[in-house]
């Protein structure tokens, strides 16, 4: 299994692809990984599930935007180049 | 004529070109206006000059010193790098905290001596903390028991040196393979660092390992990876399996006893920890397991 980094960066770009689309209403909530679900206990604890629809939310907040940007320019890469 | 010695080095390439009755005006010229440093110019332009047959060079080097233009464009020039360096420096800073970074490479002979002795033969070190001096880390200079940065660096690029002489060993080298081997080995610490990363938080482990520890910690590995190729290829394929065994059992037994003293809380203290005990454990038993696997891994193609 030889990586070179674009392989890498082909990985990180479908991840967070992945993640991102993942929609609130229509899907996470409906398996019971909404925003209001996550946040059970008060405690010092959150808890594995709420670890990662809190690590979920972030990511479609904050990475929406470079998302959109860089998936445009591999767009444009791709088509030019094969 | 009290000429200093460049002085003497310049007359005496000269005489064989341009005209010598002025050269003692032009050079009192430069030496009077120019500083210390377009001496400095001036010396290696005419010692090199030289060899080269480069007669023209001569005239036309003095004639850009006393050039107030050129001197002006200079010093521009020089603050305007000053500039850029402090530019780079500050958005650089941005990312990454070079002091930070530089904790990191604060090591000595003495120390590297010792833990790479600590990493082939781990059973016989007794104390494992991290020693603190008033809440920050000790260097590694002081402590041995430090991550450091130094030893994984060298180590990976030795690694990557040692594939490709492996490789051309056995006459299957081409430049292409050393950079996919070294991009490779890169993207694997990549993604072991991401995986610890994402581990920590989502157990939500409070502990204060950073990324560039983590970052060392998945590069001690590439100590036992070079004792195991050149054990490979000195004494064969028993040899390699050998030292693949050694290696992987002391590799496991430094991680598992570096990274209990930092995610396994020593004291009983339940409250500060927000993780289960079973759960840290596992995450140091999967990084020790994970070790000798990519030992394998990155190897087995090399010593056939």
């Amino acid at each position: 299994m030889a990586f070179t980094l674009y392989t890498l960066i082909q990985t990180a770009i479908l991840c967070t692809n992945a993640i991102a689309v993942l929609h609130e209403e229509r899907f996470l909530s409906k398996i019971g990984w909404g925003v209001d679900q996550g946040v059970g206990g008060f405690g010092d604890d959150p808890g594995v599930k709420a670890q990662v629809l809190n690590l979920i939310r972030s990511v479609r907040t904050v990475m929406r935007v470079p998302l959109i940007i860089v998936n445009s320019v591999s767009i444009v890469l791709l088509l030019l180049f094969g | 004529m009290d000429l200093p010695h460049h002085g003497y080095r310049s007359t005496k390439q000269r005489s064989r070109g341009g005209p010598p009755s002025s050269d003692s005006v032009l050079f009192d010229d430069t030496s009077s206006t120019a500083p210390m440093n377009s001496q400095g110019y001036y010396t290696p332009g005419y010692s090199m000059g030289g060899p080269s047959a480069d007669m023209q060079g001569g005239p036309g080097g003095n004639n850009l010193f006393t050039d107030p233009m050129a001197n002006a464009a200079m010093m521009y020039g020089s603050s305007l790098a000053n500039q850029g360096k402090d530019m780079v420096n500050k958005e650089i800073s941005r990312f990454m905290s070079v002091n930070k970074l530089k904790y990191f490479f604060a090591v000595d002979t003495k120390y590297v001596m010792k833990k790479l002795m600590i990493l082939m033969f781990p059973y016989t070190h007794q104390d494992w903390e991290v020693r603190y001096h008033r809440d920050s880390p000790l260097t590694p200079r002081q402590d041995v028991n430090a991550p450091d940065l130094y030893i994984p660096t060298m180590a990976f690029i030795t690694y990557i040196l040692l594939a490709g002489m492996a490789l051309g060993i056995q006459k299957r080298f081409s430049p292409e393979v050393l950079g996919l081997c070294a991009s490779t080995a890169l993207v694997w610490i990549i993604i072991e660092v991401l995986v610890m990363l994402l581990s920590l938080y989502l157990l939500t482990v409070h502990s204060d390992l950073s990324t560039f520890d983590l970052v060392a910690y998945s590069g001690y590995k590439y100590v036992g990876m070079i004792f195991t190729v050149l054990c490979g290829l000195l004494f064969g394929s028993d040899g390699y399996y050998v030292a693949l065994a050694w290696s992987s059992c002391a590799l496991m037994f430094f991680i598992v006893r570096s990274l209990k003293m930092k995610i396994i809380p020593s004291t009983d203290s339940m409250g500060t920890g927000g993780a289960k005990p079973q759960f840290r454990l596992y995450i140091t038993v999967a990084t020790a397991v994970f070790q000798p696997i990519i030992i394998y891994w990155l190897t087995s193609h090399l010593v056939r």
